[in-house]
């Protein structure tokens, strides 16, 4: 059995569904997430946008309550935001009118701690994060690495037992984040951080095997622990290593992994008319497209060597890759991706190829398109408003994602010329601009 | 220059009018209406007319532009009281902000000088035999000029505080009271300050009004400019007005420089975006202070002070709190008996309204306020029609050479400052003279202070005309009609519409003051809404009052919602460059 002092964080159970704009519970974020958290190590919450993994460390801080299950911090219950557990945003979040000092002050302040004591603390946390000399700076004044600092000390000033970190390098520059990554894993090592543990959210899974002795891999739709790792290579770590670059490669396999193979739908979440389309433009799946088909791919490719060719993410890239296998013109699997024969024929093909050959596969796999389209063959006027889309996609999800769904499918429709879209009348029509 | 001007925020809006718009009409003209029977009811006996001992002689305008600055400065004071509380409650109660704003935006239609012929002799039974009655209308007529616009834009600031900062917020467990002065304040500040500026633009050419006003028996005359300005005019003293309108131009440059410029300066410091911003406000006089030391020393100290006053966490006692949060009653059943409140204070304002106009108005009366509403809503619109067509071409062309501009944008924001109403006798001279038909040359005057907005919102949108997209224009040889059609027309509108609908506000407002002036015994008087209400105010004749202003603030509710509010949500969904 667990030491109980050592247990920091229990979530049992947790569970959290978006409210419709009706009131009503829409789609699951979260479903049945159990996850402990022990004192001296760095967890990562690694997945994929809309896996709930920011929602998840939201519930963590207080900021959100679950729908179901529940969340103890040092056995106590957590049901808002409790002492010893702060935060370091994604975008910073700095308050644009106060100098970097009064940043770092404002939570000892609030909190009443005596000002003598509050300065002297601040300065501390200042010195220990690299910001001496920047004390009367403001925010605007700084570079991005220098306002997330900022955000550390602000965070390490109140000495939290846990640190929750929400993609905290992601609006970065690549040589900035690695600094900071650094030399924040220097602190850590050294134990010169008045901290336990840390708690992470990330989507770049190198950035996780490099900083974590725990990842818990998040599957999409609904958020659930599809794998946890353990990852005991020493700091620091080397990105060359080749038992850091297998990690990387089994993490790649394991989110590209399907439960049922034969079943493509489940890439994204929801079956049928009600599938939520992620938002990518047709410049980029032709890209991807020609990319695999060229040297040295040849027409399949490793995802993580792609990936570091393109520059990209997997937030970025496995959009882009399940649209490809959505419409038959990729296959992705254990990690790779690999051109259909239909896929490779559009990638070596002249323009007008391409779009017809991406205008049927579109009427043939994505069944919003088939509805437009059918919509507009049968009405005698062949125009349909938007609107009546887009209300039958909210039935099966929230107005956001029955949005980016039907601004997706509108870009690609217009590609591949099945269909016409006019901004002005928000409608849909067979004809085409004169 | 202050970045792009901030537009009423309303503007985002639903365009339609609905029940609570209904609802929060007849909830003001019911308390006005109460109002006006109160003061009845009280028949202290008003001695001899509220008038101080004025004199032309130049030597009292220094002293008289003082008081006027004055209860400027006095409006402000209370209308940023009335900001802080009321937005703030219609941020945080989601039940207050069913009835507060619908209610602020019928409060924001509702003519001010409307406001004076009602308030006036409610406000001098408050003091009797003593000007500081009178003092208190005229205050309350200019923050009536302010309030609405500075509350809505605090309240839209405060729904629109950035998640993350409030999420830091709340995660650093700050109190009520320090998250809305460390978090809610600083992020509404900038859009405050600049509505306050425009506020007080505009609140000049009220005061000027307010100070010396008849409401049927009771004259009051107050020590300002305004009165001055009103003697000269009954004694027909052309020499006192020009006076009176050099003393005015002089206090309006004082108020920019050791006011208006600092101010703006100071809120850049609130602005969110993390870049510094390409122009910043710059101020001799706040560059001036920062450079002192002895004056910085005076104010650490009080500095110090507000700020440990920010910091108190001020929570209520957990029993309280409790109470709040676990209400006896389900939330539901709440609701139910607020709305049942509400719709009954509808009712009765509703009731209220009819009996006081129907007592001694018939239909005849609503069909004649309605006529002569008209008559005012087109002369608004062809003056705003024809001043945008003389005004837009002019200022594209300011606009598009920055040096040029650089000049001008001061000289507009000066005249829309600068109260018109000062001027008004010297037309009605000219009409005199020249025995004009008042109908179409007392029009002029409705946007003869109003224009000015027109004219600095297209300059700022010129100025901001993206570089490459006139390089473009070039480039392809676009010239002419093209030109002003596809390229610079489209570029400015958002900013055009901001202008004219400020300008389209103002000249309602000006209306009332615009159609039916004074030149000694001369009066001269144009068909319109303006001068219906000038008129009854003159009469004491309250029920007229109280349907002209009525009539005319609902035309004003429809002139907005049914062609501005849908201008402006094109211009900002299609033309935005940004």
């Amino acid at each position: 059995m667990l030491d109980n002092k050592s247990l920091l964080i229990d979530i049992r159970d947790v569970s959290q569904t978006y409210q419709k704009a009706s009131g009503e519970a829409g789609h699951p974020v979260l479903d049945g997430v159990s996850l402990s958290i022990r004192d001296g190590e760095i967890v990562g919450l690694l997945g994929r946008s809309g896996c709930g993994k920011s929602t998840l460390l939201r519930i963590v801080a207080g900021l959100n309550r679950p729908s179901k299950g529940e969340v103890d911090y040092l056995g106590q219950r957590i049901d808002g935001p409790a002492d010893g557990i702060a935060m370091v945003f994604q975008s910073f979040a700095l308050f644009p009118w106060l100098t970097v000092l009064e940043n770092v002050e404002i939570g000892l302040r609030a909190k009443k701690v005596p000002e003598d004591e509050s300065r002297r603390r601040a300065l501390q946390a200042i010195d220990l994060i690299g910001l001496d000399g920047f004390e009367s700076a403001y925010p605007k004044e700084l570079s991005g690495g220098m306002r997330q600092r900022v955000g550390f000390a602000r965070a390490l000033v109140v000495h939290p037992n846990l640190l929750l970190m929400d993609e905290p390098f992601s609006a970065l520059d690549v040589l900035t984040a690695e600094t900071l990554r650094t030399d924040l894993l220097d602190l850590w090592v050294e134990g010169r951080m008045p901290i336990k543990s840390i708690l992470m959210v990330t989507h770049n899974i190198e950035e996780a095997v490099l900083m974590c002795d725990r990842i818990v891999v998040l599957s999409s739709n609904p958020g659930r622990i599809s794998a946890q790792i353990n990852v005991d290579m020493p700091h620091p770590r080397n990105r060359l290593d080749p038992e850091f670059r297998q990690l990387v490669d089994h993490i790649y396999a394991l989110m590209t992994k399907r439960d049922d193979p034969a079943k493509r739908e489940g890439l994204f979440p929801g079956l049928g008319l009600g599938m939520s389309l992620p938002l990518v433009s047709t410049n980029t799946l032709a890209g991807m497209m020609e990319e695999v088909a060229a040297e040295p791919y040849n027409g399949k490719a490793d995802l993580p060597a792609l990936a570091d060719t393109l520059q990209m993410e997997i937030d970025d890239l496995f959009p882009v890759a399940e649209t490809l296998q959505l419409l038959r013109f990729a296959e992705l699997a254990e990690g790779d991706i690999k051109l259909t024969p239909a896929g490779r024929r559009f990638a070596e093909s002249e323009v007008d190829v391409r779009k017809r050959l991406f205008g049927d596969h579109l009427l043939a796999y994505v069944p919003l398109a088939q509805r437009i389209r059918r919509v507009l063959d049968e009405r005698p006027s062949h125009h349909a408003p938007a609107t009546r889309f887009r209300e039958e996609l909210e039935d099966y999800m929230s107005e956001d994602y029955a949005d980016t769904t039907l601004r997706s499918v509108t870009t690609w429709g217009r590609y591949g010329e099945l269909f016409a879209y006019d901004e002005t009348s928000q409608s849909f029509s067979l004809e085409n601009p004169q | 220059m202050a970045a792009r001007p901030v537009a009423s925020p309303a503007l985002a809006a639903r365009a339609l009018p609905n029940q609570w718009d209904a609802i929060a009409l007849f909830l003001v003209f019911g308390a006005l209406v109460l109002i006006v029977q109160g003061s009845r009811g009280m028949t202290a006996p008003l001695a001899a007319p509220v008038t101080a001992a004025l004199s032309l002689d130049y030597a009292n305008l220094p002293y008289y532009a003082l008081r006027t600055t004055l209860r400027m400065f006095a409006a402000i004071l209370c209308s940023l009281v009335f900001t802080f509380t009321y937005a703030t409650v219609a941020a945080k109660s989601r039940r207050a902000e069913l009835v507060l704003i619908p209610l602020l935006d019928v409060l924001q239609s509702v003519p001010v000088l409307g406001f004076l012929s009602f308030t006036v002799t409610f406000f001098l039974g408050l003091f009797p035999g003593s000007t500081l009655g009178a003092e208190c209308a005229a205050i309350f007529a200019i923050f009536t000029g302010q309030a609405w616009n500075m509350a809505f834009s605090f309240y839209q600031s405060l729904r629109t505080v950035p998640r993350d900062l409030e999420e830091v917020s709340r995660g650093f467990q700050l109190s009520g009271w320090q998250k809305f002065w460390q978090l809610e304040t600083p992020f509404a500040m900038p859009g405050l300050i600049w509505n306050t500026m425009m506020s007080m633009s505009g609140g000049w050419f009220f005061v000027v009004a307010s100070e010396a006003i008849s409401v049927g028996d009771t004259t009051i005359k107050l020590p300002g400019i305004g009165s001055y300005l009103a003697l000269a005019i009954e004694q027909r003293r052309i020499d006192c007005v020009i006076a009176a309108v050099v003393a005015m131009a002089i206090v309006i440059l004082l108020y920019d420089q050791i006011i208006f410029r600092p101010l703006v300066a100071f809120s850049d410091k609130f602005r969110v975006e993390l870049t510094a911003s390409q122009t910043e406000a710059r101020s001799l006089v706040r560059d001036l202070f920062l450079r002192t030391r002895w004056l910085r020393q005076v104010t650490r100290a009080p500095a110090r002070v507000l700020h440990r006053i920010s910091l108190w966490r001020f929570e209520p006692p957990p029993a309280i709190a409790r109470i709040s949060t676990e209400l006896p009653i389900p939330a539901r059943a709440f609701d139910v008996i607020w709305l049942t409140l509400v719709a009954a204070g509808a009712a009765y304002s509703l009731w209220l309204v009819y009996s006081f106009v129907g007592a001694d108005l018939g239909l005849a009366d609503v069909g004649e306020a309605v006529g002569v509403t008209f008559i005012t809503m087109i002369r608004v619109f062809l003056l705003i029609a024809l001043a945008s067509l003389v005004w837009v071409p002019v200022s594209i062309w300011i606009g598009l050479r920055p040096a040029l501009a650089e000049k001008a944008q001061p000289l507009a924001q000066f005249l829309a400052a600068f109260p018109a109403n000062v001027l008004f006798p010297v037309a009605v001279v000219g009409i005199v003279k020249l025995s004009l038909n008042p109908d179409i040359w007392l029009s002029l005057l409705i946007v003869f202070g109003t224009q000015w907005y027109i004219v600095f919102n297209v300059i700022a949108g010129a100025t901001a005309f993206p570089n490459d997209l006139k390089e473009a224009a070039a480039n392809f040889q676009i010239r002419g009609w093209d030109w002003w059609r596809k390229v610079i027309l489209p570029g400015v509108f958002p900013y055009y519409v901001t202008g004219a609908l400020t300008a389209s506000g103002g000249s309602w407002n000006a209306a009332i003051v615009a159609e039916y002036v004074k030149w000694g015994d001369d009066t001269v008087s144009a068909h319109g809404i303006g001068a219906y209400i000038a008129k009854a105010t003159a009469a004491g004749d309250y029920p007229r009052i109280v349907l002209g202003v009525c009539v005319m603030s609902i035309f004003v509710i429809l002139f907005n919602r049914l062609l501005w509010r849908p201008l402006f949500a094109y211009g900002e969904r299609k033309l935005r460059l940004s």
